[in-house]
């Protein structure tokens, strides 16, 4: 549903350079909630904007719903843009007009005339649940409303896309729950394409199918988020579940066990306990809801050095575990935990 | 001088005044809104940025902005007569300098107002895929009516102390009764009416400014 390829945003200021897009491949699947993840200044909203070419890439392809962006302009790349839906953090609401005037702007846009479009507006805030304040001004209403009025708005055209500009980062968590689920529900009853941008941990959590952690430009690591979690070294995972860092006791083992869906509610440490005889301590860990499945990570120490547990650990890897072995403390961590995820 | 010597006189200078200043002040906000929005559009940050256009456009509005109004009024004396075939001097040629004093005055105001609208509310509207001049007519415009009135009442304003300006070359209106028989003629009865005539004058029109602007924001 979008394509992007290559795509390079080079800004220029005062004969200073900034890449801010660097090199990024993307592939949204049709009616897939894709989230990119990364702090500020990472270049996730450029990469946004240049999605429905509020900014000209300098390089790259940039195809929605079959169509090749880079190649419109003006009045063609105008009603191009009418199928492609954006929410923004702040809102970006007409505060000179009600709720149903602000819903109503794109339809005026898009030359609907204007008896459809009562019908339309109408028809769009019962979608989001603010039929009662259709009439309100938007300083008359909270953040969580304005988001939705911002929904509604971007639904107008029934566009088979929709981008999502840090749509949550304002807003408080309980709203932010209530705006996400807004956001899955619309995605599975009218199949809507959805790209968002966010800081939040949380959100990929939440709502999303796929997910590509961005930094200085680029994609660092990018997938369905199930496959990222169960990858060994997952930024994505290690921001989800932090553990601290590893302190391994010589003669010990400490392993990092990911497991999602049928493995997670099976008994695998006790399991590994009564197989062996040995004792196992659980040093920390977390289970959370990822979509429909559930996914865990924990970290547990076993007796003796990783060499002596090999048939333990492959006991784990069959239980269908993804599993970490940190190593001995003078060696050094086996894997590197210096994560830098924004959370 | 009696009140009923005066009072005539006051109505013939009020008269002279609010066309003066009505006449004047409908140039400006025509000119005024048009030179803000072109100042606006072609900044480099711009929805169509010309740069050269934009230096050009502000250096003339600087230069009307930074001349005193009565040099300006004298200053432009030929341009004066060119527009009114002749005459430099009473009401009707009054209102040359006071427009072309007036224009870029209001253009910097709604300058002004127009930069107060939300980027972000722009951005949203070209993400839906307006035009330029549904932007500049549904967004811009719209968005900064409130500063657009405030900045229009605050033009109007300036118009009346510049119109009392204009009286002292013969412009007549308000000013000119002050000068002619408050000051020259030591008519203290005439200066201080006028004073409080000109007072209210002024009050009634930030009060009707304000009053409008309310009621156009929704902020």
């Amino acid at each position: 549903m979008i394509q992007i390829e290559e795509l390079r945003k080079v800004y220029r200021a005062r004969g200073r350079e900034v890449t801010a897009v660097d090199g990024v491949d993307l592939t949204v699947r049709e009616g897939e909630v894709f989230g990119v993840l990364g702090r500020s200044g990472a270049g996730k909203s450029t990469l946004l904007r240049c999605v429905n070419l509020l900014e000209r890439p300098d390089s790259g392809r940039v195809v929605v719903a079959g169509q090749d962006l880079m190649a419109l302009r003006g009045g063609e790349l105008r009603r191009a843009r009418q199928g492609i839906g954006m929410i923004h953090q702040h809102f970006g609401l007409l505060s000179s007009r009600t709720v149903a005037g602000n819903v109503a702007f794109p339809l005026e846009v898009m030359g609907v005339p204007r008896a459809e479009r009562a019908e339309r507006v109408a028809e769009l805030l019962d979608l989001v649940g603010l039929s009662d304040h259709a009439d309100a001004y938007p300083a008359q209403i909270s953040g969580g409303q304005k988001q939705r009025v911002g929904i509604a708005r971007a639904l107008a055209g029934r566009p088979k896309v929709l981008l999502s500009d840090e749509a949550t980062s304002a807003l408080d968590p309980e709203t932010t729950a209530s705006i996400l689920e807004l956001l899955r529900d619309l995605n599975r009853r009218l199949g809507l394409t959805i790209l968002l941008i966010t800081h939040e941990m949380d959100v990929v959590k939440r709502i999303c199918d796929s997910a590509a952690i961005m930094r200085e430009g680029r994609f660092v690591e990018s997938g369905p988020v199930r496959e990222l979690l169960l990858r060994p070294g997952s930024e994505l995972a290690r921001g989800l579940f932090p553990l601290p860092e590893p302190a391994v006791r010589p003669g010990t083992t400490v392993v990092d066990l990911t497991f999602e869906g049928d493995s997670a509610d099976r008994p695998f440490v006790s399991s590994l306990a009564r197989t062996y005889s040995i004792d196992v301590n659980i040093l920390g860990g977390a289970v959370e809801e990822i979509g429909d499945t559930r996914v865990g990570r924990l970290r547990v120490e076993l007796p003796g050095d990783p060499e002596l547990n090999a048939a333990q650990l492959a006991h784990l890897r069959d239980a269908g575990l993804t599993v970490e072995v940190h190593g001995a403390a003078p060696a050094g961590p086996a894997t590197d935990s210096g994560l830098e995820v924004a959370r | 001088m009696t009140w009923s010597e005066i009072w005539p006189l006051l109505q013939e200078a009020s008269v002279a005044t609010a066309i003066m200043v009505g006449v004047s002040g409908l140039f400006a906000a025509v000119f005024g809104l048009l030179f803000g929005v072109l100042l606006v559009l072609t900044d480099r940050d711009g929805l169509f940025p010309l740069p050269i256009l934009n230096k050009l456009l502000g250096g003339v509005v600087n230069v009307g902005r930074s001349l005193p109004f009565i040099i300006l009024m004298i200053a432009i004396v030929p341009f004066t007569k060119l527009v009114t075939g002749g005459s430099s001097i009473g009401t009707e040629a009054m209102i040359v300098p006071l427009a072309v004093g007036a224009v870029p005055f209001y253009a910097r105001l709604v300058e002004t107002a127009l930069r107060e609208v939300d980027p972000g509310v722009v951005a949203a509207a070209r993400a839906m895929g307006a035009s330029g001049r549904e932007i500049v007519w549904k967004v811009l415009l719209r968005e900064a009516r409130p500063g657009l009135l405030a900045g229009l009442t605050v033009t109007v304003i300036a118009l009346v102390g510049y119109s009392a300006m204009a009286g002292t070359i013969g412009g007549g209106g308000l000013g000119d009764v002050a000068v002619q028989y408050g000051y020259e003629r030591f008519e203290t009865k005439v200066m201080i009416s006028t004073v409080v005539l000109l007072v209210v004058v002024v009050q009634l029109i930030q009060m009707l400014g304000d009053w409008a602007a309310r009621r156009l924001s929704h902020k």
